[in-house]
């Protein structure tokens, strides 16, 4: 195989990362792939009507205020990150 | 087990709406989706909301929008979904179908975060469409026409950006220039790394315009500005010449309007007097309406109230000020529609739909909150209060019935009759109700009259062929017919030339104005200007049987001799032939005339040797037999229905001319044959069991088509509705001669005889399956049982965030008192005093004007004892101290001192946020008294948890507390602790049991099968699934085998491996299931998924039933969307084949509307397994004839026996 740059493994990640939201890295800790998780669930309620309204039914709200909580949610879905060690 | 997944009654919820001209021409039409199915509906000229078209996508549609290119009359729809694609559709108005204009892919299938469908918007102008994803990705495709005028779309631009969520996205209108989108915008990309918190609470949405530069073919970020954090949709305000364009951003509290270079006008959203302090008003949906000189909009909160906006420009087209006023009260929707026509198309979130009319347009003097009267304090702005009030601006014209959300259902017979009631608890909140569902059209009756005696037959007939309406009925008794004609009122005649003192055997109208009643003894043939000819019977003959239409009469003497007469130039009846047949006739009859036609070129006879004979009236052949049929009994009554050629247009795909012979025979049975046109050959014949009494058929109008009415032990109605043929039974009594009737008042009819009254009724909702009877209810209804032998039901009802009756109506009386008093600031007391005599006369009720909120953690419950029969509830425990109902079961403890005793399992100060938790909970004891109409408290047993699942057991009660799984004995004070096992993962949400076993149903992690050994008194789970399951349905199939239901739409069935479960039962000393581990921490042996499907819609129960009399068991399902559905199991291998293929053959030729692939949708979380796709199998009726053909080809089959196929498998389900 040609040792080219563009094809190698790592660019080939880093263009899936940049071009699809969640694509995990080695590096990943586990509050970045719990929010993305996190995002990813959100944004499955808002897209399934029915779930929505499932949960809308068990929390007795709308389904409007419903799915902008979830809207909300996807802001700090885990809370504040923690702090960055310096290595 | 292979299975047929059909679905009974499609969606009733609606996610989306738009409207537009859809057909072409001056009417709208409303676009709904609901969830995989679209439908187009139009409110006909009486107001009621007609379904035009209806269309299973396979696929999740989640937006809708509909745009129009300059100077085209028609609208488009452009369709998100879950499929990763763009669809574009067209009504095809000749063809009754939505055909796919363009379709184009942009991303993976599904529901993702940044696959685009979420949201679409289009350029007013129709110049240019958006569709957004929930974060990032956003694509603009440019719409314009091509040298042949039709639409063409561009590839895509994209205007992503990352890290950002997106809210809303609309279209500005801006005129002519380029077009505007708008999106509200939040990017969270800082927040993410900053530990401190700082940056996420900085976190500020931003309102940005993209433009897409038509000249340069790109899309470039205008304009971003921050906006009010609580935004979260976005209206279009009229641009151009109509307005000053700009949008408004509908936020939290506020609304804002916006737009680049213009100030910001703000206005607060007035609140209700009663809303805790703490809640927001947020805006859940809004409809524009514009007119050439003016425009509003109606904005609608969360808790209902619908405002209006108006915005007031200055001569720069600039706004100066914004209006909110309070406008009605209804229903919180998801989509509204104002119509041209003056209507108010509402989609109800939970709950029936609505069509209102305007009665006013809000000028009158009701609460304002102003942009130019906003105050701000230091608390931030100062709010405006109003208090609901009745509909003034609007009044309900119409109700779409809506099941959405089904809660529970439960399938038995109580009311003994012949097929058995669906109840089914629904709606949400103040919208609750138990529906009782049976299978059949609604009838509505006009009247009932009583008459001096027992008739045997009725007609009806009009005077005239031009004639819209009936002029008489004639109703003949045993020694006598009664003529009674249809004016202003019935009343009876004599001079209307029939004879009164013989029963009648068959009246019709003969020729253009004349008329004719055969009585035994001979035809009487009454011309319209009075002269009557009499045709008597040869010798002591008496005429049985007569078949006519407008120019033929058959009638058959006794001993089997036939006469046929038609009717020449001069309008005289000439007999034409006869004919001895060997033995008595059974039934006759004769096809209208073809339009165009001198004669019906058939006759049918039937004889009581069990064969139906098809003789020829033409003249050449005239009375010659053409075919004959051996049927299983002697044909009762028939009738030959064409199935007219149609080329769609409202209610039909493509239909070539058929005649199909209907026979009813004396054992009940209906045989439909369809007869050659040309040879008169009978082929390819159907049967169906209506009843235990013979059918007979008569001739009906539906939609202005002939329809065919089956009167056996029920009646049913034989009709087209959108491509197929239906045979569904109608709600009402047993009838025994039924004729058409169309008069003034009721345009399409029947008139009947039943016993010795004459009933008048019409026949609505064509092509539901069910018609329901609604009782309403408290609180959201959680569970239910049914009590078989007291014939009652029990119900649970609870709110979360509610407050109870009682505390409602002290805060009403407060609230009137205070009004009263005249504390509540002067500027409202006006409206206030409204109010309050309104409210004296009439509460304001609670299913229009929704609960008042209450803090979230504030629990509203009951249990509700009620007689479905009498539609009445026997009994109603409120519970007190914050504890909700969530669970039930009768139990009869093996002491037997109490007998059948209800068991209640209580939550107590229950939250869900941010954390589940509760203090505990409690299991009731309730004994029935009073013939089990209502409950005596026995006692009240509190446990460490949530009591979420309770079943009996062997004489005891299996409780599901949390993670653990307890058997509770009856004791004096209260329940006493037998047994338990702690090890279920997460909360037991249901258990069955089966002799020694126990199903254990867990919300996280499927189901777990147990066995409680009764001499070392232990719990132990010996299976468990390999899939984590959200459970949300459960079902005992058999020992080995449980169907289940998860929260993401998925039914399965698993079932234990024969020698797995053989083990187990014959293992003498239990050591094995004692001593034996499984791997990480699952039980040792594992269930086989035997059974896959993707409903796409959250299914809340799951019920065994057979829906027809004799007819195999199936499984029932419900949603949240209010659907009901049914999986049959098949009952040979041939049936499996052939459905699979033709499924195979219909994926392929026919791929879903919206773009989802048909395999992929079925298959979205779990590979489908072993069930066959009904509702991908019904489309067929509605392709092509060619495609018809060829698909049936390859079957080695005709497309008539595929149809029969078809029609036959449903047949065995309803």
């Amino acid at each position: 195989m040609q040792a080219s740059d563009r094809f190698n493994i790592n660019s080939q990640l880093e263009h899936l990362q940049a071009k699809y939201v969640g694509t995990g890295h080695a590096d990943l800790n586990r509050f970045e792939w719990a929010v993305n998780i996190q995002r990813d669930s959100f944004a499955s309620y808002i897209g399934h009507y029915p779930l929505l309204s499932y949960f809308a039914i068990a929390e007795n709200e709308s389904i409007g205020r419903e799915r902008y909580n979830f809207m909300q949610k996807m802001l700090l879905p885990c809370g504040l990150p923690p702090e960055r060690e310096e290595d | 087990m292979y299975l047929y997944s059909l679905s009974l009654q499609r969606a009733t919820g609606i996610v989306c709406a738009t409207y537009g001209n859809f057909v072409g021409g001056k009417t709208q039409e409303i676009v709904v989706a609901r969830g995989k199915v679209l439908d187009i509906l139009r409110p006909d000229d009486n107001g009621k909301l007609q379904t035009l078209l209806s269309v299973e996508v396979f696929g999740a549609i989640r937006s809708l929008v509909q745009f129009r290119l300059t100077g085209s009359q028609k609208d488009y729809i452009v369709v998100g979904s879950d499929s990763g694609r763009i669809v574009i559709l067209e009504y095809n108005r000749e063809k009754n179908t939505l055909d796919k204009v363009h379709q184009e892919t942009f991303g993976k299938s599904g529901c993702r975060r940044i696959v685009p469908g979420q949201y679409l918007a289009v350029d007013p102008k129709g110049r240019a469409v958006m569709i957004g994803a929930c974060e990032k990705q956003k694509l603009v495709y440019v719409l314009n026409r091509d040298n042949a005028a039709r639409l063409t779309i561009s590839s895509p631009l994209e205007a992503h950006k990352s890290h950002t969520i997106v809210y809303s996205i609309t279209g500005v209108d801006c005129g002519f220039d380029n077009p505007i989108f708008a999106a509200i915008e939040l990017d969270y990309s800082e927040a993410d790394q900053d530990s401190t918190g700082q940056a996420a609470a900085e976190a500020q949405k931003h309102l940005t315009f993209y433009e897409l530069d038509l000249g340069l073919n790109h899309v470039v970020r205008k304009w971003t500005e921050p906006i009010d954090n609580g935004a979260n949709m976005l209206v279009t305000v009229p641009g151009g010449g109509d307005g000053p364009s700009g949008v408004l951003v509908c936020a939290e509290n506020f609304v804002i309007y916006k737009n680049q270079n213009r100030p910001d006008v703000r206005a607060v959203i007035p609140r209700r007097t009663d809303l805790p302090a703490e809640r927001g008003v947020l805006i859940v949906s809004a409809a524009t309406h514009k007119q050439k000189a003016m425009f509003f909009f109606l904005l609608q909160t969360e808790y209902g109230d619908i405002f209006k906006v108006t915005l007031d420009c200055d001569s720069n087209d600039q706004v100066t000020e914004l209006k909110i006023r309070y406008f009605d009260t209804i229903p919180v929707t998801s989509a509204m529609c104002v119509l041209k026509s003056g209507f108010l198309f509402a989609a109800s979130e939970f709950g029936n739909h609505a069509l209102y009319q305007f009665q006013g347009i809000g000028q009158d003097t009701d609460v304002e909150s102003s942009s130019a009267t906003l105050m701000e304090t230091e608390e931030g702005f100062q709010p405006v209060f109003f208090q609901p009030r009745k509909l003034k601006n609007l009044v309900q014209i119409d109700e779409v019935e809506s099941l959405m959300p089904i809660m529970d259902m439960k399938v038995a017979n109580l009311f003994e009759e012949e097929t058995p009631q669906i109840f089914t608890l629904c709606g949400k909140g103040p919208v609750s109700s138990l529906r009782i569902l049976r299978p059949g059209l609604a009838v509505t009756e006009m009247a009932v009259s009583q008459l001096p005696g027992v008739p045997s037959a009725v007609w009806t007939v009009k005077r005239s062929v031009n004639d819209e309406f009936d002029a008489y009925i004639v109703v003949s008794f045993v020694n006598a017919t009664l003529v009674l004609s249809i004016g202003e009122t019935v009343e009876e005649v004599s001079d209307s030339g029939f004879l009164d003192t013989t029963p009648s055997l068959a009246v019709s109208l003969l020729g253009e104005d004349s008329l004719m009643q055969v009585h035994p003894n001979g035809i009487r043939h009454i011309r319209a200007d009075g002269r009557i000819n009499e045709w008597k019977t040869p010798g002591k003959k008496t005429i049985v049987k007569v078949g006519c239409n407008r120019m033929q009469v058959v009638i058959a003497l006794s001993g089997g001799e036939l006469i046929y007469f038609e009717m020449d130039m001069t309008g005289q009846l000439m007999e034409i032939e006869k004919r001895e047949m060997s033995g008595d006739v059974a039934c006759l009859d004769i096809a209208p005339v073809p339009e165009g036609r001198q004669r019906s070129r058939f006759l049918a006879v039937g004889s009581y040797d069990s064969t139906i004979r098809i003789l020829s009236l033409d003249p050449d052949d005239c009375m010659q037999i053409l075919s004959v049929q051996a049927v299983p009994s002697p044909p009762e009554s028939l009738l030959l229905l064409e199935v007219q050629a149609s080329t769609g247009g409202e209610d039909g795909a493509d239909h070539p001319a058929s005649v199909f012979l209907s026979a009813g025979l004396q054992n009940g049975v209906l045989l439909r044959t369809e007869v050659d046109m040309v040879t008169g050959q009978l082929s390819d014949t159907r049967t169906r069991f209506l009843g235990l009494r013979a059918p007979k058929l008569f001739s009906a109008l539906v939609r202005g088509r002939r329809a065919m009415l089956c009167l056996s032990s029920r009646p049913w109605l034989g009709y087209i509705h959108q491509g197929h043929f239906l045979l569904t039974p109608l709600s009402y009594e047993t009838l025994e001669y039924a004729a058409s009737f169309s008069s003034d008042q009721c345009a399409e009819g029947v008139v009947a005889v039943a016993g010795d009254a004459l009933r008048v009724f019409t026949i609505e909702r064509l092509g539901e399956t069910f018609n329901q009877t609604v009782m309403p209810l408290r609180y959201t209804p959680r569970k239910f049982i049914l009590h078989p032998k007291n014939k009652t039901l029990v119900i649970l009802e609870s709110d979360m965030g509610a407050l109870t009756t009682e505390e409602r109506d002290a805060n009403k009386k407060e609230a009137i008192e205070a009004a009263g008093g005249g504390e509540n600031g002067k500027m409202y007391v006006d409206e206030q005093e409204n109010g309050e005599g309104e409210e004296k006369e009439d509460p304001l009720p609670d299913p229009q004007y929704g609960f008042p909120k209450a803090p979230s953690n504030k629990w509203a419950s009951c249990i509700r004892v009620l007689d479905p029969k009498a539609g009445e509830t026997t009994c109603l425990l409120e519970l007190q101290d914050n504890e909700a109902a969530l669970s039930l079961s009768t139990v009869t403890f093996h002491d037997k001192e109490l007998g059948t005793v209800l068991a209640v399992g209580t939550s107590k100060d229950l939250k869900f946020w941010p954390k589940k938790e509760s203090a505990g909970g409690f299991i009731h004891i309730y004994r029935f008294v009073n013939e089990g109409r209502t409950l005596e408290l026995v006692h009240k047993t509190p446990v460490d948890g949530v009591p979420t699942a309770l079943c009996p057991f062997q004489g005891r009660l299996l409780v599901g507390v949390g993670q653990i799984l307890r058997i509770y004995d009856l004791g004096k004070r209260k329940l006493l602790r037998k047994c338990e096992n702690k090890n279920f993962p997460n909360t037991i949400t249901a258990i069955h049991t089966y002799g020694d076993r126990i199903y254990v149903g867990d919300l996280q992690e499927s189901f777990h099968y147990v066995k409680y050994r009764r001499d070392e008194n232990q719990l132990y789970t010996f299976a468990d699934d390999s899939c984590p399951r959200w459970l949300t349905a459960s079902l005992h199939i058999d020992f080995d085998t449980m169907a289940g239901a998860d929260k993401f739409g998925n039914i399965y069935f698993m079932r234990l491996p024969q020698d797995v479960s053989e083990e187990i039962e014959d293992d003498p000393t239990g050591g094995k299931i004692k001593w034996e581990q499984g791997r990480l921490n699952g039980a040792p042996n594992k269930v086989e998924e035997i059974i896959q499907f993707h409903v796409g819609e959250v299914v809340t129960s799951l019920q065994k039933a057979s829906l027809i009399p004799g007819g195999g068991e199936c499984v029932l399902y419900g949603t949240v969307m209010g659907s009901v559905g049914a999986l049959l199991p098949f009952s040979s291998r041939e049936d499996v084949d052939f459905f699979s293929h033709l499924e195979m053959h219909l994926r392929q030729e026919n791929p879903p509307l919206c773009g989802r692939d048909h395999m992929a949708f079925r298959s979205a979380y779990f590979p489908v397994k072993d069930v066959i796709d009904g509702d991908l199998c019904e489309q067929y009726p509605t392709l092509s004839t060619e495609l018809q053909r060829k698909i049936a080809d390859e079957l080695d089959r005709t497309p008539g026996e595929i149809l029969k196929k078809l029609e036959d498998i449903r047949n065995r389900i309803i």
